[in-house]
């Protein structure tokens, strides 16, 4: 294919990207448009086919805030719970990872074998035996209950990602480093960091959106109000009637939940990556 | 009726001592608290706050209702705890709770069906009937909903039965009544047909999906034809003519087209949004249908042009399998003494009024469904009324779970053709005999 | 907990055999400890205990109704490997091999389509042009919708009078038994997890300085070489982390068939699902036996996946690239570019 647009040159070679482009954006919108097309149509048209919303509206917004949903503050318990989350699993998981890529000890392998076996259990057979554990150590209805177990989901993932790009750094950069006079742990943070930032930056976004999507723990430890996430507020929402399924609500706060999450992360990704880069190789 | 009917005013007057006793034993009265009844050795005691585990309050009324006990009851207060809307979701978390021993919930909010299940694991206490004056005044197939083995373990709030919804203004230009009989329904479509409005409907639909609405709407048709699934003596008793003739009615209709082909498909939100587009011309649902498929704001295309009827059966008017909720009281609360208090004060008439004026949810109280206001507001109280008194409960038994999935599987596996109706009953009875003696 | 004790305790106090271990100093072996326990704490404690728990209850039983008096009679028994072999016999033998079959062509299936949409994704988002922000942005979006809400979205897309059915001008039943059951899932979980593989990638990319490409331009290097020859070697470890992980997800793959098809398909029935199942009926003792038979199943998978594959993202290969590069990273600038060189010759090329 890259030949034969090579020998005809000229608009195709120009176009052919961008069409890929369009098809890749258009697949990855398209459904997100949908649900957002359905959280603007008036509760009453929330059956409809239509592509635009006639005649728009934001009742459903409205819906998802109205008093006593407590979604305001499930949004916060979401941002909190979720930031913690990466927050601890990039200090966790970078050390274990550089430990892990530079350090020669014996059952390296095993460790991350280790490590990478606590990701095959199935996540619902998790719950029951981690509830009973929660409850006779009094975390029930706590936020700890729901960092401790996304911060352990997402470590592996963690640890292995950054494992892998912290290898592709050769050793010299360090050495050159310490050569300078910079201590191993200096080293690291001013060399190998901000090389890796792109994928430090990733997994950060991986296990920002991974807990802030966690649903199960948050529902199965958290049974008081103010402590509920996002998520477990929006399988609270009912029709009118308890029977009618409120899909418009539903899809309005799925696209609140979604939205400042991307727009968070396109801005910090500019600010964290120059940032990084800047502070880095001199 | 005659029954209900003399009734009523006896009903009120217990009703009203019931809630003026309420208000002694708020005010001031310790003498009562900590004092409880007794229920087969478990006292009801402790007086104190409490929560209410339940599925989402959903237009605001369950708020108020607990609004109103708290500002009676300062040192009692009632502390919601809602759940997830799915059903599923709701009984997974109160189990979960009752097997850690946890005291987070106090009163739950029980489905009909899990009255067994919670009964026969201790998870909820046993109550004394006497401590319940509304048990008396409610439909009494409501009543055995929340027992197990004859002992009560939770006190009606809310009941649900069938309806058969309709199109009038097609019937009535054909110039046919709503049908009692499963004949006469497929007469009716065969004629509205044949009407240039009828072109494209299609003649009826219930709930089909593989989930507890296809145990439903299958246990409808075999009780309406004169079968059961589970015998009074609690034996399975599925492989019969009568429950065949009851499937097969539901096969054929759908091999006939009279059932869209869709309607595998459809729970109660997909068979609403088809009858509400005037796909349909009957649809077996629930009474929730009816204020939505009565707005005029453009979502129904059939508002004012519908009736409901009760449901049609084989020789006669048919049979509704009952839904609805009950309150019970946690076996591992705490303050079980104000958790009664409080589901006395929720079964109440004046609380079951505010309930169906606020959430159109059918009460559990019979005076109710003769009131004339709510007649008035709530049109297809007469045939509801109609339909609960006579609607069959689904299996009492511990393992629901099981029973309703092998009978889901049973009844999609025939409505699919995946296995003649015959031998889905002949498998289906020696499924639910090895789980049911089991 | 458990597991950090063996690697602290013996690099430690014996002599280290292996020749890459002896040139350092008996210390690293604890150092690696302490670095290594914040990790494997957690780990122990969330997810170790769970699962040790689990595999304890699955060798029991809970008990029965007691007919006399309606109650269930309370305490689990121990019944050894009873729970396993109950799943291997009869209608449950039938139930299980076909969810292990759906389980297995799922994750075949999507992460295939995955790998491919994702590096195509990558490739996209790594081109330099205006607007690429947005396009970011627009590919990170399936991935950050809750799950909870894109299940919810994709069952109202799938509906008998949806939008695919609009939009295809055809009316399948999705949700019933049967091939379009199994398409749904497969195009609603591609949807959502591409971008993972995508992200992943792109860092992977990222990494990747500019001057390997211009020096494979001077020698004459075609797109597709370049594609081939530098761009596969070099996000090779992390992409293979990004579908090692993926599959690890897929095999457990349970919200997506269970909201979009339902519960008791046997189109779309998958292990997961059989686990949850018997859960929900309280049988938690057959529930821990399916969960950890779907446990080792997935650890041979990703072994195998390992061994096959993965060299590079579990073998150690840092002391060797570091040994290659000297010939190779003179030339280069120093820092970045060196990188990118060692990453090539480690690559494999």
């Amino acid at each position: 294919m890259a030949t034969k647009i090579r020998a005809e040159g000229g608009p195709l070679r120009k176009y052919a990207p961008l069409l890929g482009v369009a098809v890749i954006v258009l697949y990855c919108l398209l459904p997100f448009y949908w649900m957002m097309v359905s959280a603007l149509r008036r509760p009453s048209d929330q059956f409809d086919n239509s592509i635009i919303p006639r005649p728009f509206s934001i009742d459903n917004i409205k819906d998802v805030f109205k008093e006593g949903t407590g979604f305001g503050r499930g949004l916060l318990n979401s941002l909190l719970v979720a930031g913690t989350v990466t927050i601890l699993t990039l200090l966790i998981g970078l050390v274990a990872a550089y430990t892990l890529a530079r350090l020669e000890f014996r059952f390296k392998n095993l460790v991350l074998a280790i490590i990478i076996t606590t990701s095959m259990f199935p996540g619902i057979s998790l719950i029951v035996p981690l509830l009973k554990l929660f409850v006779d150590i009094k975390w029930i209805n706590t936020y700890q209950s729901m960092i401790v177990p996304s911060l352990s989901f997402a470590l592996p993932l963690a640890v292995w990602t950054l494992t892998s790009f912290f290898r592709q750094m050769p050793r010299e950069l360090e050495q050159a480093a310490m050569v300078d006079g910079c201590t191993p742990a200096q080293a690291f943070r001013k060399v190998i960091l901000p090389l890796a930032a792109p994928g430090v930056f990733t997994t950060a976004i991986i296990t920002f959106i991974a807990a802030w999507n966690e649903f199960l723990i948050a529902l199965a430890m958290v049974q008081q109000k103010d402590h509920q996430t996002a998520n477990v507020i929006i399988s609270q929402f009912t029709g009118a009637s308890g029977r009618d399924q409120p899909f418009g609500s539903q899809m309005a706060a799925g696209v609140i939940v979604t939205i400042p999450l991307v727009i968070a992360v396109l801005l910090f990704q500019r600010r964290i990556v120059a940032g990084l880069t800047a502070g880095g190789v001199k | 009726m005659r029954f209900e009917r003399s009734h009523t005013r006896k009903a009120v007057a217990t009703a009203v001592a019931g809630s003026l006793l309420l208000l002694a034993s708020a005010c001031g009265g310790d003498d009562t608290s900590g004092g409880g009844a007794t229920t087969g050795g478990t006292a009801l005691e402790g007086k104190g706050p409490i929560t209410f585990a339940t599925g989402k309050d959903t237009s605001g009324n369950l708020t108020s209702q607990v609004a109103a006990w708290n500002s009676q009851h300062p040192e009692e207060k009632v502390t919601v705890s809602e759940l997830p809307e799915s059903a599923d979701a709701q009984r997974q978390q109160m189990v979960q709770n009752a097997q850690n021993k946890q005291d987070s919930f106090s009163v739950l909010n029980l489905d009909v069906v899990w009255t067994a299940e919670f009964a026969a694991n201790r998870w909820v206490v046993e109550l004394p009937q006497d401590q319940f004056p509304s048990l008396t005044s409610a439909i009494p197939a409501t009543v055995e909903t929340a027992k197990y083995r004859d002992k009560l373990y939770a006190v009606p709030i809310t009941s649900d039965g069938g309806l058969l919804y309709y199109r009038k203004d097609l019937l009535d230009k054909a110039g046919l009544k709503a049908p009692t009989t499963w004949d006469e329904m497929l007469a009716a479509c065969l004629k509205v047909a044949a009407l240039p409005e009828g072109k494209g409907m299609s003649c009826y639909a219930g709930q089909f999906e593989k989930y507890e609405g296809l145990t439903v709407n299958f246990s409808e048709a075999v009780n309406s034809a004169g079968g059961v699934v589970v015998g009074k003596d609690g034996k399975p008793n599925v492989d019969t003519p009568e429950a065949l003739a009851g499937l097969e009615e539901l096969t054929k209709a759908f091999a006939s087209g009279a059932i869209p082909k869709a309607a595998i498909t459809y729970k109660e939100e997909e068979g609403r949004r088809a009858f509400q587009d005037g796909k349909l011309l009957f649809h077996r649902n629930w009474p929730y249908v009816y204020s939505l498929a009565s707005k005029t704001d453009g979502s129904s295309k059939i508002a004012g042009k519908f009736g409901v009827a009760p449901l049609a059966g084989k020789t006669g008017p048919g049979v509704s399998t009952l839904g609805g909720h009950n309150y019970a009281i946690s076996a591992f609360a705490k303050n079980k003494a104000t958790a009664a208090d409080f589901i006395k004060f929720m079964a109440s008439e004046e609380r079951q009024r505010a309930n169906i004026e606020k959430t159109s949810q059918a009460p559990t109280w019979a005076s109710l469904y003769d009131d004339p206001a709510l007649n008035k507001s709530f049109p297809y109280l007469a045939p509801l009324k109609a339909s609960i008194e006579k609607a069959q409960p689904r299996p009492s038994v511990v393992k629901y779970g099981d029973v309703t999935a092998a009978v889901q599987e049973a009844a999609y596996d025939a409505l699919t053709n995946k296995k003649p109706p015959k031998q889905a009953l002949t498998d289906l009875q020696t499924k639910l005999s090895s789980l049911i003696t089991q | 907990m458990s597991a950090s004790a063996p690697v602290a305790a013996r690099p430690a106090n014996e002599p280290p055999k292996s020749g890459k271990a002896r040139r350092h100093d008996e210390g690293t072996g604890k150092l690696a400890a302490l670095l290594l326990s914040p990790t494997l704490l957690v780990l122990g404690l969330v997810v170790m205990f769970p699962i040790i728990s689990a595999l304890r209850t699955s060798l029991y039983k809970p008990g029965g109704v007691d007919p006399e008096t309606g109650f269930v009679t309370e305490g689990d028994t121990y019944v050894g490997f009873d729970n396993y072999t109950a799943i291997f016999t009869g209608d449950t033998a039938e139930r299980f091999w076909n969810a292990f079959y759906n389980t297995t062509f799922f994750t075949i299936t999507c992460v295939v389509l995955e790998t491919i949409l994702g590096v195509a994704m990558a490739l996209v988002m790594h081109k330099a042009f205006r607007g690429r922000g947005i396009v970011r942005a627009s590919i990170l979006v399936p991935w950050a919708i809750p799950t909870v809400v894109s299940a919810l979205l994709w069952k109202w897309i799938f509906q008998a009078d949806g939008a695919a059915n609009a939009i295809l001008g055809t009316q399948i039943l999705w949700s019933t038994e049967g091939w379009q059951s199994v398409a749904s899932v497969i195009v609603a979980d591609t949807w959502k997890t591409a971008p993972f593989i995508g992200l992943l990638v792109l860092a992977g990319l990222q990494t990747i300085p500019a001057d390997v490409y211009e020096a494979a331009k001077v020698d004459g290097a075609s797109p597709l070489q370049q594609f081939r020859m530098i761009t596969l070697p070099l996000v090779k470890p992390a992409l293979l982390v990004a579908v090692l992980f993926r599959m690890l997800d897929t095999l457990r793959i349970f919200d997506l068939p269970f909201v979009l098809v339902g519960p008791h398909k046997d189109s779309v029935e998958t292990l997961s699902m059989l686990a949850y199942d018997e859960a929900f009926n309280t049988r938690y003792g057959p529930a821990a036996a399916y969960a950890t038979i779907l446990f080792l199943y997935v650890a041979v998978v990703a072994f195998a996946f390992v061994k096959l594959l993965g060299a590079d993202i579990i073998g150690d290969v840092a002391a060797k690239k570091s040994k290659k590069k000297k010939s190779s990273g003179d030339a280069a600038p120093p820092g970045v570019g060196t990188a990118g060189l060692a990453g090539v010759s480690g690559g494999g090329m």
